[in-house]
């Protein structure tokens, strides 16, 4: 991000920025930083929460009236959500069955997921009503389609490309996310305020198809095709949940 | 929590050793008042419209957001699966703040919004997007830009 300021400056074009790592800004020296102390992936600091985000959004086009720069300034404020979460920790409130023990029969993983997507449904569809949208739409195939083609991955061969322009590992990438979108959407129909740590320990920790993810992620890492094992490798299980036991 | 001791140990030390593109001079460009400046977003995030090409691995190249019909059409395909996105699905606006920026134009704390805004992929080397970047810079004084605000993600 910083690497942009400095051509769009060389370009003739004011900047300010929003900076989550502190590391890389003090070494690039954009020309005017903001250093938020808050999660990867929310750079205003907390969602539904307007007051807040102005906040921070006054701060950092502030900026834009520094007489002199390189400008590095620490936001003062940590996220509200963070906080809250801290104290009461999140707990989804949409009850699933818990997955399959690692040792159960084929199949059973599937028809855990199968089901779990059954109970999440109307909490998704609640979201999308109460936000005017959702996050899916990025493969642009039916859930029941992404499901099958990302199951079929953990067989002998993959089921037929539903996307037959894309790679068979750029199509699963995009099933995926649609499928991780759907899951996530459907969680947070209801308030609260779980962290993006406490989303993915739920996702990857407690769900069937947090395991059908991991049991793909060993799979894939195997695999012959190169894109499937970078799929495998970074796309399937973020970093922080590599570490946890089967 | 993007603090470097908060994240967890593997992308830590990634983060640690990733190499920095190092520049020789700094640019500093003035302008006017705050209340004066039409302000564009260009964000990292790999945000697109529901429908336009999702972002590829190493991807460099850009999508346009239209301001005005953001909400309900943008969604999210940037490669890595190492950031939250559960708040971007609840509001869109902790990492694209249109709405925001938006009421700052209308009560006059900033100058206007620009038309259009631009995405990127962040897990991109910088180097990898600056002919794109520099070729925004021209489209947005076109469209008399005279603020950008960078978002990562």
């Amino acid at each position: 991000m910083s690497g942009l300021g400095h051509y769009l400056e060389q370009e003739g074009l004011a900047t300010t920025q929003i900076s989550l790592i502190r590391l890389h800004t003090e070494k690039i020296k954009p020309p005017r930083a903001l250093w938020v102390p808050f999660e990867l992936g929310r750079p205003l600091g907390a969602a539904n929460d307007a007051v807040f985000q102005r906040r921070v959004l006054l701060a950092v086009l502030g900026l834009l009236e520094a007489e002199h720069g390189p400008v590095l300034v620490d936001y003062p404020e940590e996220a509200p959500a963070a906080e809250a979460s801290d104290m009461e920790g999140w707990v989804c409130p949409i009850k699933l069955a818990p997955p399959p023990k690692p040792e159960s029969p084929d199949g059973q993983l599937a028809e855990a997921m199968a089901d779990e997507m059954a109970r999440l449904q109307p909490w998704f569809d609640l979201a999308v009503e109460t936000r005017g949208r959702s996050s899916l739409g990025l493969s642009g195939v039916e859930l029941e389609t992404a499901r099958a083609f990302l199951l079929s991955f953990l067989g002998a061969e993959p089921a037929q490309n539903p996307l037959p322009a894309l790679k068979p590992a750029e199509a699963l990438r995009l099933v995926y996310d649609d499928l991780k979108a759907f899951y996530v959407d459907a969680a947070t129909a209801q308030p609260g305020k779980a962290s993006g740590r406490e989303m993915q320990e739920w996702l990857w920790g407690e769900t069937s198809f947090g395991k059908i993810l991991f049991a793909l992620r060993a799979k894939l890492l195997a695999a012959e095709d190169k894109d499937l094992r970078l799929a495998g490798k970074w796309f399937l299980v973020p970093s922080s949940q590599w570490d946890r036991a089967p | 929590m993007a603090r470097l001791d908060d994240i967890d140990p593997h992308m830590r030390q990634d983060l640690i050793e990733l190499e920095c593109p190092r520049f020789e001079s700094q640019p500093w460009v003035e302008g006017a008042p705050l209340a004066e400046r039409r302000v564009a977003i260009i964000s990292t995030a790999g945000l697109q419209r529901r429908g336009d090409r999702p972002f590829a691995w190493d991807a460099g190249d850009y999508r346009i957001i239209l301001g005005d019909s953001a909400g309900d059409e943008l969604v999210m395909s940037h490669i890595s699966t190492n950031f939250d996105r559960s708040a971007f699905q609840q509001d869109m606006n902790v990492a694209f703040p249109i709405d925001r920026l938006n009421e700052l134009a209308t009560e006059g704390t900033i100058g206007s919004v620009a038309r259009f805004h631009y995405s990127f992929m962040g897990a991109t080397a910088p180097q990898e997007m600056e002919a794109a970047t520099r070729h925004l810079a021209g489209l947005m004084k076109d469209d008399d830009v005279d603020a950008v605000l960078l978002l990562p993600i």
